[in-house]
């Protein structure tokens, strides 16, 4: 037998850590997907659709800072010390994930709201005529244009990736310590992402190119999964123990049915039927994935803090 | 620069949570919580078990992932004994450090910060020993400086056969237990 007896008891830590709650997987959701947002709205600046009249690129500015702005709301609801939040400005903390993420999203702001100059939504223009004119004199720049996409889209990399990040550097969570987090996450924001706008997009061509690129991002992210829980089930034993989580343990079905099958294999064969034209494009897919996208941040964060070291 | 620690000597521990309720009166823990706790371990097969009873606390590692991950430097490495201390005041309640900590050290006090074992620095400075080691009724912990090869901790971790909670976490405790 090993047995261990603690009197410990402490809330939020004992029986096993619970911290972060739906907060956070929310918060992790809305970053990537506004990050997968961020990339899309700049590629389409950067290769010249925004010269469509019709391109969705123009709906994700003003959306990503909504969407944003709630995940931020969803943050700060989790912090303790709530008025304290602030003090995330007064330092840069080289080693913390979270310092990083904080000073990124501070400057991922200006970066939408750049993009969202280039064409205003409607109530804007009839509110802000002088805006109006600033924004009719930007896009006569292409450089400022691509400058404006180039930017969004590096930034919404970084934000994406972060999200991964944040919780992956840290070791005491053995479900979490692998450096793959930050790419499975910038894949699910970036494939969360692309359902969405196809969801959104007017024109035909768009919705297809999105449904290609979506394809592209759910296989990505299915190759990148088995080789996460590969590379923890073929690690330490804490790791093994931790992959056991999702290999037979508790979060066994939710993750497999609903997170890899729902949210990406069924929307993936769906969606490769449409772009081959065996079937009609619907929200059907697009809306798998976001759910699948969520839950696999729920799934995550939720395994991850039960996971931990042997004899603790 | 001392760098200080303690040993606890498990042979001696008899779990009386004095250690504990010294703790919680001298650094007003709120109800509920603790800094410090006692921890049974039991090993073996009948009829040849093996129990070790050690109090934990907050290891005050040499390499603290708390403080890495500290998004607002309110999780430091003090100067005086190179200790882990929590600033409340720059501290947001993101509860990173709890999750990063493989001991589970740390709490959130209910004013919103997390919070923690401090060697009881305030003692310290005092020249006084940690409010757990002061009354200890078995003397079973030391508190010295792990720099100082003459220190009592530092001989008893050299002429006595221990160990350290995790070492494979790769976080470098400070808190040694003598078997």
């Amino acid at each position: 037998m090993h047995e261990l007896t603690s009197t410990r008891a402490n809330h939020l830590i004992d029986p096993s850590l619970h911290v972060w709650e739906w907060q956070i997987p929310v918060y992790l959701f809305l970053g990537g997907l506004v990050a997968g947002m961020m990339v899309i709205s700049g590629y389409f600046l950067l290769t010249g659709r925004h010269k469509r009249t019709r391109c969705a690129c123009f709906m994700l500015p003003s959306l990503s800072l909504i969407l944003l702005s709630l995940g931020m709301f969803a943050l700060f609801l989790d912090l303790e010390h709530k008025l304290y939040f602030w003090r995330l400005y007064t330092t840069f903390e080289i080693l913390s994930p979270m310092s990083w993420g904080s000073w990124i999203l501070l400057l991922v702001y200006p970066a939408i709201l750049a993009n969202l100059l280039l064409r205003l939504p409607a109530p804007l223009e009839v509110a802000f005529p002088r805006l109006q004119r600033v924004s009719d004199r930007l896009v006569e720049y292409p450089m400022f244009v691509k400058w404006v996409g180039g930017v969004n889209m590096v930034l919404g990399s970084l934000l994406g990736v972060y999200t991964g990040i944040l919780i992956s550097t840290l070791a005491a969570r053995p479900l979490w310590n692998s450096a793959l987090l930050g790419p499975i996450f910038l894949l699910s924001g970036m494939s969360a992402a692309a359902a969405f706008v196809h969801m959104i997009a007017r024109e035909v061509e768009e919705r297809e190119l999105l449904a290609k690129a979506d394809n592209g991002f759910l296989m990505a992210e299915l190759i990148f999964i088995a080789l996460f829980v590969g590379g923890l089930a073929t690690s330490t034993q804490v790791h093994q123990q931790a992959a056991g989580l999702l290999l037979g343990g508790p979060y066994t079905a939710v993750f497999w049915v609903f997170v890899v099958g729902l949210g990406i294999v069924f929307p993936l064969v769906i969606q490769l039927l449409a772009v081959n034209h065996k079937i009609q494009h619907t929200p059907v897919a697009p809306i798998l994935v976001m759910l699948g996208g969520l839950l696999l941040r729920f799934v995550i964060v939720s395994a991850g803090q039960v996971s931990h070291w042997i004899g603790n | 620069m001392a760098r200080f620690g303690m040993v606890i000597d498990t042979t001696k521990c008899v779990a009386c949570m004095d250690c504990v309720v010294a703790c919680k009166t001298e650094n007003e823990v709120p109800e509920g919580l603790c800094r410090d706790w006692i921890v049974q371990e039991v090993k073996g097969a009948l009829p040849k078990l093996q129990m070790e009873i050690r109090s934990e606390r907050c290891n005050h590692c040499d390499n603290p992932p708390c403080v890495d991950c500290c998004p607002t430097g309110a999780s430091h490495v003090e100067s005086l004994g190179k200790t882990v201390q929590v600033t409340g005041d720059l501290c947001i309640g993101c509860k990173a450090c709890l999750a990063s900590c493989p001991y589970d050290a740390r709490y959130i006090h209910p004013e919103g910060y997390a919070d923690k074992c401090t060697f009881c620095m305030h003692r310290v400075v005092e020249g006084l020993e940690p409010a757990c080691v002061a009354v200890c009724p078995t003397h079973c912990m030391y508190f010295g400086d792990l720099d100082d090869p003459n220190s009592q901790v530092s001989r008893l971790i050299r002429s006595r056969k221990g160990h350290t909670l995790l070492p494979e976490a790769g976080t470098k405790p400070r808190i040694h237990f003598l078997t």
